[in-house]
């Protein structure tokens, strides 16, 4: 198997430019991914417009005053604002593809909002150029604007709580720079029934005082309520949410597993399915198997040289990523594990391809078209299409390696989950096309 | 390949050395062979023609081990080199490099003077750094031939050796084999080249259609269909039609 192994590398060392694919695809692929990743794609770069920059952007709401600036400060959570001068200037970013989308803040904001009679409106522009785009510019600038509206409906609330309970107690009250001092029920009540007091029994103005003071102890009881009132119709809705299945990945770490697999998959697949297809066509398999070579031998000469030069490839790849991504790299024993039973799974799955097609050409286009529908299927969400599809689906990507690798290196990576299910599956794989492949090499030469 | 100018083969065969009883072979609905059978001695060239399709390849095959018979039997042979029609050979390796890997593959002793006396017996010595992709096509046959004899086996079978090479290339392969037998390997070789099978081999066998309708010297295949004195080609086409093939 060593003189097996030796000739194949030295037939890769001359096939420069397949060598040079197999090593740039995947730090290609993992520079793409890692500037994509370190640029954030939480934080969207969008044009900001604040038309009430130079003006005081204070609403005075009930004597206090509310810094729109500061309550505003949630859209800015997940968008990286680029400041502009004018609203065109916004739109013409958008136009040139400088930004995302452009978020206006118009003059009369302040104003509509201190009215009362119509609420302020911020303008959002975006190009709408693909699906994708539009669905992730809404989504991300649209929630934005909904924190800042609920922060600002909260902040309101609590001014109108604040009014609520002075009607209720009474005290200090400030507006337009005069104080004034509002009785409040509490008092009034009080002072009620003093003057009852006063008043001699069997008066008909006591019987009318009575009613005034009942009102006036029942309007207050009720205004004790409004606090809770006041914080449902500020935050009518609260999310509680707990995954029940699956780790707690990021997207940024889960991205990592995913271009990883990719590779491993692509690299993989090619190499084995193109160098057992290769015997063929270079007429030396007969002679290798006429007791040179074993038929068993031979599989698993192209199996080793296959996931040991796409594991390579795979750490290359991770270690690349690392420079943009945190990965831990104490778990690396882990990733080891990982990639080399994914990349044998996949090596098992390559030799029956190559074993079936018989020549390279149609090896490399099965093993690609192949990879592709794979990693598709494995990333099809539940619920995202019918339950019997999505059982069908999951058992399509069962019995190919893609998922089990994706599940194993998330788990090696990410700490998403246990590792040992993912390897299991992925050895029973490997045996599994190591048979089939086998069985083709009957009518192989 | 040497300077030998005696081109006319060996005529001494002794001990049989490769033998087959009752081959059959089918490829699904298709016989490729019915009942073939065939020996040969030490140091005998034998020549296996016949029409396309007529189970030559099949035959060698078996005879290689490539293939099992579905019937009939090849009673074991101490080491066989089989050179198949196409070369097997890797053109991204060296002349040397693909000789060394088949050496070592081999298990030969001496895997280094295997190959030098090889790249000498083949006069491929300076092209030995070339690699296999950028030879002719009959500097690639003398090296798919080295392969099959690395093993020095007692047996060497040869799916149409000279297909592709130029007259002169033949003339120099011919050359080749006829010494081997001279120093007492059994050579068997299927063909189409009619005068090759006339000129070299001690013995024909002759298939159509998966049998065997013909195992003699050529001269025999001539006195068979009575017309000596005609070209040997037109002799064996004579025997064909008159055999109903």
């Amino acid at each position: 198997m060593r003189w097996l192994l030796l000739k194949d590398l030295r037939i890769l060392r001359r096939s420069p430019l397949l060598v040079a694919l197999l090593v740039l695809y995947p730090i290609v692929i993992a520079v793409l991914i890692g500037f994509a990743l370190s640029r954030g794609p939480d934080e969207p770069e969008v044009a900001f417009y604040n038309g009430l920059a130079g003006e005081p952007a204070v609403v005075e709401l009930g004597g206090e005053r509310i810094d729109l600036t500061e309550e505003g400060r949630p859209l800015f959570d997940e968008i990286d604002p680029v400041r502009v001068d004018s609203r065109a200037e916004a739109i013409q970013k958008v136009r040139d593809g400088d930004v995302l989308g452009a978020l206006i803040i118009p003059e009369n904001l302040a104003s509509n909002l201190q009215s009362t009679l119509e609420p302020g409106t911020v303008e959002v522009f975006y190009n709408a150029e693909d699906p994708a785009k539009k669905e992730f510019v809404e989504n991300t600038i649209e929630a934005q604007v909904q924190r800042a509206n609920a922060a600002l409906t909260k902040r309101i609330a609590e001014e109108a709580l604040d009014l609520l309970e002075l009607i209720s107690d009474g005290g200090e009250y400030s507006f337009l720079g005069q104080d004034f001092d509002v009785l409040g029920l509490a008092r009034a009540e009080r002072i009620l029934s003093e003057a009852r007091q006063e008043l001699p029994p069997g008066s008909p103005a006591r019987e009318q005082l009575d009613e005034v003071i009942d009102f006036a102890e029942l309007a207050r009881e009720n205004l004790a309520f409004s606090d809770e009132v006041l914080a449902v119709v500020g935050e009518p809705i609260r999310v509680r949410a707990q995954a029940l299945e699956g780790g707690t990945t990021s997207l940024s770490a889960f991205a990592v597993a995913l271009a990883a697999s990719v590779s491993l998959m692509f690299i993989t697949l090619l190499l084995a399915a193109g160098m057992l297809a290769i015997e063929r066509e270079e007429n030396a398999f007969a002679r290798l198997v006429r007791g040179l070579v074993s038929r068993t031998t031979l599989l698993a000469e192209k199996a080793g040289l296959a996931a040991a030069c796409s594991s390579a490839v795979c750490l290359l790849m991770l270690a690349g990523l690392s420079l943009f991504v945190d990965v831990d790299w104490g778990r690396f024993p882990l990733w080891l594990a990982a990639v080399v039973v994914g990349a044998l799974a996949f090596a098992a799955l390559g030799l029956a391809i190559g074993a079936l097609t018989r020549e390279v050409r149609a090896a490399s286009l099965l093993a690609f078209m192949l990879s592709l529908p794979l990693a598709f299927l494995a990333l099809v969400p539940s619920g995202a299409v019918a339950p019997v599809l999505y059982d069908l689906i999951r058992a399509v990507s069962a019995a190919f390696p893609f998922k089990p690798t994706l599940d194993a290196l998330d788990a090696a990576l990410n700490d998403a989950g246990g590792l040992a299910g993912p390897l299991l599956h992925l050895a029973a794989l490997a045996l599994a096309f190591g048979v089939l492949s086998r069985i083709g090499l009957r009518r192989f030469a | 390949m040497g300077d030998s100018a005696n081109l006319r083969p060996v005529e001494t065969a002794t001990a049989t050395t490769v033998a087959a009883r009752d081959l059959v072979k089918r490829y699904g609905d298709r016989v490729a062979l019915r009942g073939v059978s065939l020996a040969a001695g030490r140091g005998e060239l034998v020549a296996v023609i016949g029409p396309n399709g007529a189970g030559k390849t099949t035959l060698l095959s078996i005879l290689a081990g490539i293939q099992t018979p579905d019937e009939g039997v090849v009673e074991e042979t101490p080491s066989i080199g089989w050179v198949p029609q196409q070369p097997a050979l890797y053109g991204k390796l060296t002349v040397e490099e693909n000789l060394m890997l088949f050496a070592r593959l081999e298990r030969s002793p001496d895997p280094r003077a295997t190959v030098d006396r090889m790249l000498d017996l083949t006069d491929l010595g300076d092209r030995a750094g070339d690699q296999v992709s950028t030879l002719s096509g009959g500097n690639r046959q003398r090296v798919n031939i080295a392969i099959g004899l690395l093993g020095e086996p007692e047996v060497l079978l040869l799916d149409e050796p000279s297909s592709g090479l130029d007259p002169r290339q033949r003339e120099r392969l011919w050359e080749f084999i006829l010494r081997l037998a001279g120093e007492g390997t059994t050579v068997v070789y299927a063909t189409h080249h009619i005068q090759e099978a006339d000129r070299y081999a001690n013995r024909l066998v002759v298939l159509a259609d998966g049998e065997s309708v013909f195992d003699g010297s050529p001269r025999e295949l001539e006195q068979a269909t009575g017309t000596t004195g005609l070209d040997f080609e037109q002799a064996f086409v004579e025997f064909l039609r008159q055999r109903g093939h």
